[in-house]
């Protein structure tokens, strides 16, 4: 089968008893032609690239541009007096997503969940559970067939690109692939991955893309941190039984509608937004200068 | 061909798949298609390429594919660096292309081999790329598959040496595409293939009457 449509997965799944996961596992080696044992193999190197751009981060890189580096190391050091707002969980994932999206802006070495902007979504959910030993690195596997899926069937009927439909298809769609891969995680059903995939992306819809001299910096970073934390109380609200109104589909075609009428100033082009601000620009005129 | 790990990937070195992972291709592109390293390298940058490239370390990246790294590896931030100490000689500037796509690179490459190239690439986002143009003649592949691209002689029946060279070989033909310029009357076709193509085929076809150059691409293992 194709990645179509979340009601195709979540019927599929319902229909043959196989878990959300196990289905989107199934259509890899239909579509590639490999043997599940390629696959798996696959998503572990995918998985361990991405448990290595959190352990190799460096609180003393900076980027190119000198605007991003060290946010991740002062979360963690704030994190250790304890006087944070929000629980342990919470924290190393505002740590865990900053890290991440700072290692990306400092070219080290990231996998792309879905674009290279949002790869700090995902392992900020995911990698503090994993340390924590609430996850095995079967269950995290699992995870993220779910979240491909999702991000799979996003790409399919919206888009996932900042150019093409605006940051809440960037960061938005990691923030639906994180909050299904939670659930489904925690042994919620496949309809239960469809409600968090839903509230994710809805709670964002409508984020513009305006990177700061047209950096993946500069709102970017930051963002993955709204993405996380947006996702995990999407899960915990589908883990409650809570229900998304619009059903999924419709809710991911509509946030493809929304993108195609952002204007275009509002879709990576850094000339509307964040980007155009006076600090924005005060940015972009030292960029060009210095090259 | 979106699949699964398109989604979940690349791995790569940071910050942008299209400026980054993307330029990385480019430049293994045009080593691939070189058949060498490079020795020399002009490298122009179009549009959002040539706007935001440095931050993104676009210029860079594309030097690291002509090195032949691969868009995970941890050096591309040093590869001028060890361009240099390669003897790579490189030149990167703006330029301004006329309805081109806003991250497109035009690589004017020459090799050990003493062969020289020019490429029109497009990287079209998510680290996909797409090669436009060779030697000024339009093609139209994105390194999907393994490629071989034939430059040769516009005579009836070239086309059917061609692909027999390659089924003797037992390779698959995914997709065909002729391309002739619009002076001179050499046509460049590109075939993507399903199976690796031996150097002997390879051989055997750039014997073949009317053949007058090859190029061929290896897919990077998935
Ligand atoms: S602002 Fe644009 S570039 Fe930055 S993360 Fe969002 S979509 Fe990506």
């Amino acid at each position: 089968m194709a990645l179509d449509g979340m009601e195709e997965i979540i019927a599929a799944a319902e229909g043959t008893g196989r878990p959300f996961w196990q289905v989107v596992l199934d259509t890899d080696l239909e579509e590639r032609g490999v043997t599940a044992r390629d696959s798996l193999e696959k998503m572990r190197h995918t998985w361990q690239a991405m448990l290595e751009s959190v352990l190799t981060y460096d609180g003393q890189r900076r980027s190119l541009s000198g605007l991003a580096g060290g946010d991740g190391a002062l979360m963690d050091a704030y994190a250790q007096k304890g006087e944070a707002l929000c629980g342990a969980y919470l924290q190393r994932v505002i740590a865990t997503a900053l890290r991440v999206g700072e290692s990306n802006a400092c070219m080290r070495k990231i996998v792309a969940a879905p674009t290279a902007g949002s790869c700090g979504v995902l392992p900020a959910v995911l990698v503090p559970l994993y340390q924590a030993g609430k996850a095995s690195e079967e269950m995290v596997l699992q995870a993220l067939y779910t979240a491909s899926g999702i991000g799979a069937v996003i790409s399919h009927r919206a888009c996932i690109a900042g150019a093409a439909g605006g940051c809440q298809a960037e960061i938005g769609s990691a923030s639906a692939m994180a909050a299904g891969a939670l659930v489904s995680l925690r042994g919620g059903s496949p309809r239960q991955i469809g409600h968090a995939v839903a509230m994710a992306l809805k709670n964002l819809m409508g984020l513009v893309c305006d990177p700061v001299a047209g950096l993946v910096e500069v709102p970017c970073i930051k963002r993955n941190v709204v993405g996380a934390v947006n996702a995990i109380s999407c899960a915990d609200m589908a883990l409650a039984g809570i229900e998304s109104r619009v059903p999924v589909d419709e809710v991911i075609d509509c946030m493809g509608e929304v993108g195609r009428r952002l204007p275009v100033e509002l879709r990576e082009t850094s000339l509307g937004g964040l980007a155009v601000t006076p600090f924005g620009k005060m940015v972009k005129e030292k960029m060009e200068s210095e090259s | 061909m979106l699949d699964i790990f398109d989604i979940l990937g690349p791995v790569m070195v940071g910050p942008s798949s299209s400026h980054t992972a993307g330029a990385v291709r480019i430049g293994r592109m045009a080593r691939a298609l070189l058949g060498c390293q490079p020795v020399e390298a002009d490298i122009g940058l179009h549009g959002s390429f040539a706007e935001t490239g440095k931050g993104h370390g676009t210029d860079r990246a594309i030097v690291a594919g002509l090195l032949g790294m691969e868009p995970d590896n941890l050096d591309i931030p040093r590869s001028f660096e060890i361009a240099r100490q390669q003897g790579m000689e490189l030149c990167i500037h703006p330029i301004q292309l006329r309805e081109a796509h806003p991250n497109t690179a035009v690589l004017k490459v020459r090799g050990t081999n003493g062969r020289a190239m020019v490429l029109r690439a497009v990287s079209v986002g998510g680290g996909r790329i797409r090669v436009e143009e060779i030697d000024g003649t339009a093609v139209h592949f994105a390194g999907d598959y393994h490629t071989l691209v034939v430059r040769h002689k516009d005579i009836p029946g070239e086309l059917s040496v061609l692909t027999r060279e390659l089924s003797n070989a037992k390779v698959n033909i995914a997709n065909m595409s002729l391309n002739r310029s619009r002076r001179g009357g050499d046509v460049l076709t590109v075939f993507e293939v399903d199976q690796k193509i031996p150097p002997v085929a390879r051989q055997l076809i750039a014997e073949i009457p009317g053949v007058e150059g090859l190029t061929y691409y290896e897919k990077e293992d998935a």
